[in-house]
């Protein structure tokens, strides 16, 4: 295995070695002088396939290739959170500090610091069975993360030696007597990107993932251990959806991947979530997050590993018993770059040009995602979800990336440009979207919503559903034409819209909104309509209505602090209980 | 290792031509990537750079056109490094062609650094994010879609549109509030034609900006294939004179629709699987190792700030070109030709432009408290207006309601005052603000629900003039 290959051709991204018999599919090789790191994704008697993960630029043929008999794996252990990785996770700031303000090549930094030293409190039992999963004991790895040391999958033994203390990563901590002989422990464990990790059982998705936003949260509702997906054209909001979701979704741990995207939004991203305050658990939200970027003008194929690498991390807080949510900014980039290489070993193209694996790909990305028992003897679960952003060119969700990923997920969050252009924020159509956990959900909100909360729901959107047949009338008649009774549900469809669907993602208060104020504020418009039904009855005139002050109130609820908002919400309710009682016919 | 290269190598045997490419046999030690020369049969030489590299075999691409080269004669010579651009201080009011040799007949520059024009990605960690707004007089873009220091802010145009007046207006004006640094601006041509350049020049000539310019120009008539190393001479260029110099750049690239159309030239020499319209499937990553490289860097002085133009074809924004340049940069300035047919200038359409970074740009310290809610306001309204407009074809101004009628009066005044401005008419950031709040005083307060209340007590001219 010691022998090497040499290179014969370059093109791009893709180099093809000889002499490469023996080696596996998806090893990981170091190409050339400067060891490139870089993957097998063929293989043809002698001659290896090779993606390289660093730009290939002054390779040569004659260059050797090192293999190095081992799959691209992740390095899992503690010093994953607060830490920032490229696609294959190697961490940016170690990059920085060796090589300097650019990404230069043949950079090779460990993703786990090595000379950190960590407490270890042991709190498995000398002498005790343990098997692939159990915990062996914690560290306290950022402020709000209790990293739990397991065993690795498929070791199994007696637990002979256990070793708390300050460790580094590298030092033996446990050593576990197995049918094959004594294992030494560490706290790191590798697991190759392209393999999901194993758990015990699969459950059924029944825990909402609250995310702060209304639309989301009241109308389309994800799962925890759920799969979405955003897409939609640009400048409709993906990536300040994805950062929103990041930010205040209710997961204990959070996976970041910029795949693909602009370099300045993941400065954003690390300038903001070191300073924002998690509202679950008042520390910083970097404390439970760790972020991966590739950015687009960073190498291709690493790229195609990102999110592979995201999430094996993910899976790897799920196995400790978190919720782990898993933002994927951008899936399209990801599929182009399958297409860049798939184009390069000169596949025979599916549609567009992307190969013809791209469905199995997805899918058996997002079939990594679920709510599960972990593994090991104790009884205990943990779930990761993913969002993926979809990037269809020119807005078109008929392409392959798309229509390949609706048929995975669950829930279609559609971004609309037109409602984008208007400034309508989040620009998700409410009559296009869809969730696919709104009934396996609905015991979880009546049991822990306030009572009536999934019937609100459904009168809003059979108002919102009503206004889109009637603005076709409107855009023939004029809205003068129409029957004072539907007249009124315009004006209320547009308050659900305005008042209670657009959310300022800018505004401090605005930016998340409890699900008991959600609540409140659907509640507030529901009750307006009712009254303003009753007055139509009373045989009040619509202008009286459509002209009382107390709508001025409904539309700046939404700025009010959550911890605030009752008694906003009970002055609110007076003010319009007095204003409709004083109208006259 | 290192030494065992240094030496150029000589071949002559050329065994294809096809397209822009040459594939060379018999070679050894190509590295991918690497410079070319050759000498022709007439003593002519030309540049090229290695496409793909097979043990024995390149494939070359050749800059200037594979015209006049045989499979007989033509001597293809390797130097043995990769594509580099000498770069100095002194480039500073000069003129080069497109492959950054001088054209201005001044005598050639002496360079401090020779820099591989590919450059290299920013480390995100190294970024810092762009957030000084830059004033460029034009209301349509301070006021609604801000440009700020570091963004790569692209101008959506078409065929016959005034997209060269708007950049020009914009390289001229373009100013931080209250700072005096050292300022450039880049300039790369891609295959204008010698009637657009030379507006460029004459309108850096008149307003003095001569001295602060540097030009790469490549023009229609000039070699396609050479587009592709272009707008990478003028940004490694504009990278020495921001991280290196401490100047603030602006990069003016122009038109990417050209760049484009030479990317797929070479793609179908090469007899790559097309993506959409023929153009190459790994083009998002071509045009995103260009645009990337604008930005800041924690430390530096300097800054990157880049205006790609492109014309859509057939104005159509879902085309490949837009589409992808769109998913890279920080939002995109677009023209509307509805608007220039009606006379007005600059024909910005706000709607579907954008400035992602505007938000970190504006507020209190850097323009004004009420500018996003002003921005926002206006937004919504104009928007709201528009849609009137399209009500009333159909069913005749009488049918609308009070309201609708004023929105459909702000729209139209909206367009006529607030967007049409004059090419040299250079408003402050304050006019541009005071401007909107004189058009949204035509609206009910009430309707003005974008804005927080205690802004408009300060700054709607109801309560101003008290």
């Amino acid at each position: 295995m010691s022998e090497n290959g040499i290179i014969s051709k370059i093109a791009g991204p893709l180099v093809i070695a000889d002499n490469m018999r023996g080696c596996e599919m998806y090893e990981l090789v170091k190409v050339g002088e400067e060891r490139l790191m870089g993957e097998t994704i063929r293989l043809d008697g002698d001659l290896a396939y090779i993606q390289v993960y660093e730009d290939t630029t002054g390779l040569k043929p004659g260059e050797p290739v090192l293999r190095t008999g081992a799959p691209l794996s992740a390095e899992l252990g503690p010093g994953i959170i607060t830490n920032f990785y490229d696609g294959v996770q190697r961490p940016l700031d170690a990059i920085r500090e060796r090589a300097g303000d650019y990404i230069t090549r043949g950079v090779e930094v460990p993703a786990l610091d090595r000379e950190r030293q960590w407490d270890f409190t042991p709190t498995a039992e000398e002498g005790k069975q343990v098997e692939g999963g159990d915990v062996l004991g914690t560290v306290q790895e950022s402020k709000v993360i209790t990293h739990k040391i397991m065993v690795p999958p498929g070791v199994s033994g007696k637990l002979v030696e256990i070793k708390g203390g300050k460790h580094r990563v590298i030092d033996t901590i446990a050593l576990i007597e197995t049918e094959d002989g004594m294992k030494e422990l560490t706290m790191i464990q590798r697991w190759p990107v392209r393999i999901g990790r194993p758990y015990k059982e699969k459950l059924d998705p029944e825990v909402p993932l609250l995310t702060g936003q209304r639309i989301y949260d009241t109308f389309f509702p994800m799962a925890k251990g759920g799969a979405g997906a955003i897409p939609g054209g640009f400048g409709t909001g993906k990536t300040v959806s994805q950062h929103q979701l990041a930010k205040w979704s209710d997961a204990q741990v959070v996976v970041y991947v910029g795949c693909g995207e602009r370099g300045n939004e993941m400065t954003e991203v690390l300038d903001t979530f070191p300073e924002l305050d998690d509202p679950t658990t008042g520390e910083k939200l970097m404390e439970r997050s760790v972020l991966i970027a590739n950015t687009s003008n960073m190498p291709v194929a690493a790229r195609e590993a990102s999110i592979y690498t995201g999430i094996t991390l993910a899976e790897y807080y799920r196995d400790m018993g978190y919720d782990v949510s898993l933002m994927a900014d951008s899936t399209s980039r990801w599929a182009e770059a399958l297409r860049e290489v798939s184009g390069r070993l000169e596949e025979m193209p599916g549609e567009e040009g992307y190969p013809a694996y791209l469905a199995t790909r997805l899918a058996d990305f997002y079939e990594r995602t679920g709510r599960v028992r972990v593994l090991g003897s104790r009884e205990e679960y943990g779930s990761v979800s993913v969002v993926g952003a979809v990037s269809p060119p020119g807005g078109d969700l008929s392409e392959p990336v798309s229509q390949n990923t609706l048929r995975v997920v669950s829930v279609f969050w559609a971004l609309d440009s037109t409602l984008a252009d208007r400034r309508h924020f989040p620009a998700i159509n409410w009559l296009r979207s869809y969730s696919l956990y709104l009934e396996p959900l609905t015991p979880w909100f009546e049991k822990n919503a306030p009572p009536g909360f999934m019937d609100q729901r459904n009168r809003m959107m059979a108002i919102l559903q009503k206004e889109s047949e009637l603005q076709e009338i409107v855009q023939l008649v004029g809205a003068d034409a129409l029957p004072e009774r539907e007249r009124v549900l315009l004006d209320v469809a547009r308050m659900v819209r305005e008042d209670f669907l657009q959310q300022n993602a800018y505004h401090p208060v605005d930016s998340y909104c409890p699900l008991e104020k959600q609540y409140l504020m659907a509640n507030v418009i529901l009750r307006f309509y009712d009254k303003a039904d009753e007055a139509l009855d009373a045989g009040i005139g619509i202008d009286k209505i459509e002209s009382l002050p107390v709508k001025d109130e409904i539309a700046r609820m939404k700025y009010v602090p959550g911890e605030e908002f009752r008694a906003r919400y009970e002055e609110i309710i007076k003010h319009m209980d007095e204003q409709f009682g004083s109208l006259e016919a | 290792m290192a030494s065992a290269e240094v030496s150029t190598r000589e071949y002559t045997a050329v065994t294809e031509v096809a397209g822009p490419l040459i594939v060379v046999e018999g070679v050894e030690g190509v590295a991918y990537g690497e410079v070319v020369r050759i000498n022709l049969a007439s003593g002519e030489t030309r540049m090229g750079q290695v496409l793909e590299a097979r043990s024995g075999i390149a494939v070359v691409q050749v800059f200037e056109g594979t015209r006049g080269i045989d499979t007989d004669q033509t001597k293809v010579r390797f130097t043995g490094d990769i594509m580099r651009i000498g770069v100095s201080r002194e480039m500073v009011g000069r003129f080069f062609d497109g492959l950054g040799r001088p054209i201005d007949g001044a005598p050639p520059i002496i360079p401090e650094k020779k820099l591989d024009i590919n450059g290299a990605a920013i480390n995100p960690t190294s970024r810092a994010y762009p957030n000084e707004f830059i004033q460029t007089g034009i209301s349509t873009i301070d006021g609604m879609n801000t440009l700020v220091r570091g963004q790569k802010l692209p101008i959506f145009s078409g065929a016959g549109m005034p997209h060269n007046e708007l950049a020009a207006q914009i390289a001229r004006q373009a100013k931080v509030l209250g700072s005096e640094e050292p300022f450039s601006v880049v300039f790369a041509a891609m295959g204008i034609t010698h009637e657009d350049a030379s507006f460029f020049m004459r309108d850096f000539e008149r307003t003095g900006a001569l001295e602060r310019i540097v030009a790469f120009i490549n023009l229609a008539d000039d070699p396609a294939i050479e587009r592709i190393i272009t707008p990478r001479m003028a940004l490694t260029t504009a990278e020495y004179l921001a991280f290196e110099c401490d100047m603030h750049v602006l990069v003016i690239l122009t038109d990417m629709t050209n760049y484009c159309e030479a990317l797929r030239e070479i793609s179908a020499a090469r007899e790559e699987v097309p993506g959409r319209r023929g153009y190459p499937g790994y083009m998002y990553t071509d045009l995103s190792t260009i645009y990337e490289r604008a930005g800041r860097i924690r430390g530096k002085k300097g800054s990157i700030t880049q205006i790609p133009i492109l014309s859509m074809p057939d104005d159509d924004i879902t085309h490949p070109i837009p589409d992808l340049t769109g998913y890279i940069t920080e939002g995109q300035f677009v023209l509307s030709r509805n608007l220039h047919r009606r006379g007005i200038y600059p024909p910005v359409d706000v709607l579907p432009s954008l400035s992602r970074l505007m938000d970190e740009g504006i507020g209190p310290g850097r323009t004004r408290e009420d500018h996003a809610g002003v921005a926002n306001q206006l937004y919504a309204a104009y928007a709201e207006g528009r849609d009137m407009r399209d009500l009333v074809a159909v069913v005749g101004e009488e049918a609308l309601t009070e309201r609708d009628r004023r929105y459909l009066e702000f729209a139209d005044r909206y367009e006529r005052e607030f967007v049409t401005q004059g090419p040299d008419e250079d408003r402050t950031i304050f006019q541009t603000l005071d401007l909107g709040w004189e058009l949204l005083s035509m609206l009910p307060e009430g309707e003005l629900k974008r804005i927080d209340e205690e802004i408009i007590k300060k700054y709607h001219p109801k309560y101003r003039s008290k």
